[in-house]
């Protein structure tokens, strides 16, 4: 099973392999329903892809779904451009970093996408009709001559081919100085933050002028600096609560109710480092790349670079589950630092019901833990070996003990294509993986919707 | 702890590696990533603070190879020494440190009992206003230096013909920046031995002897790790301050005690770190 839903293939298979820069898939969001997929790209670019419906009236039963699962793209547009910072002469980078969708309210669309410096409102909306009949204009919009007009007529809208409209509404620009890294929207639908290296902002998504800073971990010495933001996000439910992790391994829990300026916070989060366990890249290796509530918002779900880790919001002294990704990269880090692999930042993510835990690898291998059971399973998101329709079969990592047929071995692995961005439906076990150019999305047939426990 | 299993040519090249992606982290596009920056240089003070370790564990095996050969002439006629393939290696080296040493100080490291300290290495070298001069030469001191510690017991035994140099229960260890000082202390951060470096310059000759010697003993008993966060912070500051004011940071702040030894550490690292520092 699963669909390629790249660009139109070319016939020149001697230029499959060549990726264009801006072409590489930087970030991956599904919106609340499901229905839209939204991903960002390193050239700025956000494309959109909208879930196929049947047909009316073709045998619709009782209890189908009527979706084919199949996404199409929908809409396609230019987020953010080139720019330049002339006071410190830096070129900001026109990469998407984040998409998060906001909840729907009418019949259009919200995103907000951002890149290092610039966070900004798109609004997508739908034309399927367009109103015919002017009396000053003809057909295609040039002004008749009046002495023709002998009548006059009431325009009436007509039925025309969909038309798929996103205009930028809202620029929300000069709120960092350092490089956004996320952006959350708040449960109570007003307010959104966004986190850079050192400060996290909160925004209201009608003002564009003024936000608030409620964390600031900027020391006062920039040589006393000893750790960076490097994810944040909004509690599923409260909206006064809000995690963010650290490039130290920390999650801090904060509540905006206690104070206006979030610096010192109400929860720490933290497993106390194994004194066997350090080397060289100890700080590297425990640096949070990405941090996730649940569903239930009872769960925060992080990734550093060689685990995934569950933590429950009532336990700080430790993670209550740690699952290796691939620890046989333990050793290799001296060379994953050399081609700077070392600093990949990989994304997690839960299934609906928060019984699944999924995040990526190298290799084009991304993997799945079943928090009951407590096993993995590797997969690959590689076109020649996922036809359309087929079934995804489990790879292995050989590292050692008995090889089996198809195994690969650690050091056959391929560093270059690595899964950073996914992105699990709120609902369905459908799942969207970015691997450099390309988007996967994969479905469960067998159960396609997720059993609530 | 760093693990034992990095040795000190992996420490010497991933402080090159680290270097050159701190320098090309300039010209990168969408400017200095702050993030990728500031683990490189947790990186780079974990591969010097091995470096120095093993460059003190080379200079301690060094001593007690000296110290050894110092006695062993002494009893030359009572049984002659078995030397190591190592040991073998290190005896021209310490050879060479031990003439250099007496070209400098006027005194023969030779005449030096293993048991007598000997103050005109420890004053004379406290002097100094800056270890510049010392740099290239802070190993010799350290060769010859040993013996002129004050605390220390020297034990040969007869038996085995090993030399122990015992201080209080604890082995000696010096440091490669305070020998230029001639302050023997045990295995500590870096960060404390510039401080005390910088401390002893500054005070008189004859309080400095005094000074040091407490602060050693005091020291002593400190284990380096238990002052790591402390250190974690110096040691940050400092390679960050370095690269803050760029590559020039490392060579301009000459007055600076505390860049000197960085200075040391990275001009003994050989002629690929100099020109990565010419940039």
């Amino acid at each position: 099973m699963g669909e390629d839903a790249e660009s139109p293939k070319i016939n020149h298979t001697f230029l499959r392999d060549y990726v264009t820069e801006a072409d590489v898939i930087s970030t991956v969001e599904f919106n609340q329903t499901g229905d839209l997929l939204a991903t960002g790209d390193k050239g700025g670019r956000v494309v959109i892809f909208q879930r196929e419906t049947d047909s009316k009236g073709e045998s619709e039963e009782v209890g189908e779904t009527g979706d084919s699962g199949e996404y199409n793209v929908y809409s396609t547009f230019q987020s953010h451009e080139p720019d330049f910072d002339y006071l410190k002469s830096l070129e900001i980078e026109e990469k998407i970093n984040k998409i998060r969708w906001l909840p729907q309210q009418n019949a259009a669309h919200f995103l907000l996408s951002t890149n290092d410096k610039t966070i900004k409102l798109w609004k997508v909306s739908e034309r399927d009709k367009r109103p015919e009949g002017y009396n000053l204009k003809d057909e295609e919009g040039r002004l008749k001559d009046i002495s023709t007009i002998t009548s006059l007529q009431v325009p009436v809208l007509r039925p025309t081919d969909l038309m798929v409209e996103v205009r930028p509404r809202r620029v929300f620009s000069n709120g960092h100085t350092y490089h956004v890294n996320s952006i959350s929207v708040n449960s109570d639908g007003e307010t959104y933050l966004s986190a850079d290296d050192l400060r996290i902002n909160m925004w209201n998504l009608g003002i564009t002028d003024r936000s608030f800073n409620i964390v600031d971990i900027k020391p006062a010495n920039m040589e006393d600096l000893t750790e960076v933001i490097t994810a944040a996000e909004f509690h599923p439910h409260h909206c006064h609560l809000f995690v963010y992790s650290s490039s130290k391994g920390t999650l801090r829990l904060c509540d905006m109710r206690s104070s206006a300026l979030c610096d010192r916070h109400t929860k720490l989060f933290e497993e106390p480092e194994d004194p066997g366990s350090r080397s060289f890249f100890s700080e590297i290796i425990s640096s949070v790349s990405d941090v996730k509530f649940s569903h239930s918002g009872r769960y925060l779900l992080t990734r550093d670079y060689l685990t995934a880790k569950v933590w429950d919001l009532n336990m700080d002294k430790g993670p209550v589950e740690t699952y290796q990704v691939h620890e046989y990269l333990r050793s290799k880090l001296c060379s994953l630092y050399e081609n700077d692999c070392i600093f990949d930042k990989f994304e997690c993510v839960w299934n609906s019901s928060d019984s699944v835990i999924m995040t990526g690898a190298y290799n084009s291998f991304f993997r799945m833990f079943d928090r009951e059971t407590g096993r993995g399973v590797t997969l690959e998101a590689w076109r020649e070996s996922s036809k359309p329709r087929a079934v995804l079969r489990t790879r292995r990592v050989y590292s050692g003990g008995k090889r089996r047929r198809g195994d690969v071995g650690v050091d056959s692995l391929d560093f270059t294509k690595k899964i950073l961005h996914m992105a699990w439906h709120p609902s369905e076990n459908i799942i969207a993986i970015a691997a450099t150019n390309n988007l996967y999305i994969f479905q469960d047939r067998v159960n396609p919707e997720t059993q609530l426990q | 702890m760093i693990s034992t299993m990095e040795c000190a040519a992996d420490a010497q090249s991933l402080i090159s590696i680290s270097l050159m992606k701190i320098h090309n982290s300039r010209t990168q596009r969408g400017g200095i990533k702050l993030h990728k920056n500031l683990l490189v240089s947790y990186v780079l003070r974990n591969a010097r603070q091995v470096y120095i370790k093993e460059k003190y564990a080379e200079i301690y095996r060094m001593q007690q190879y000296e110290e050894v050969m110092t006695v062993c002439n002494e009893i030359q006629e009572l049984n002659p020494l078995d030397l190591d393939a190592e040991d073998a290696e290190d005896e021209e080296q310490a050879a060479a440190h031990a003439r250099t040493s007496s070209a400098i100080f006027g005194c023969s490291p030779l005449d030096d009992g293993s048991k007598e300290p000997d103050p005109c290495y420890y004053r004379s070298c406290c002097m100094e206003p800056s270890p510049v001069p010392h740099c290239d030469q802070f190993t010799a001191n350290n060769s010859s230096s040993s013996s002129s510690h004050c605390n220390k017991t020297t034990v040969l035994d007869l038996d085995t013909h090993v030399v122990t140099t015992v201080e209080n229960g604890y082995l000696h260890q010096d440091c490669c920046c305070c020998d230029a000082l001639q302050c023997g202390q045990g295995a500590r951060s870096p960060a404390r031995k510039r401080k005390v470096e910088f401390s002893c310059c500054v005070s008189d000759v004859e309080d400095v002897s005094d000074f040091t010697a407490a602060r050693k003993r005091a020291k002593r008993e400190d284990c380096c790790y238990s002052n790591i966060d402390y250190t974690d912070t110096s040691n940050i500051s400092n390679l960050i301050s370095i690269f803050g004011s760029g590559f020039s940071g490392l060579l301009s702040r000459q007055s600076d005690l505390e860049q000197i030894c960085s200075k040391q550490v990275l001009a003994s690292l050989g002629a690929w770190t100099r020109a990565i520092v010419a940039f």
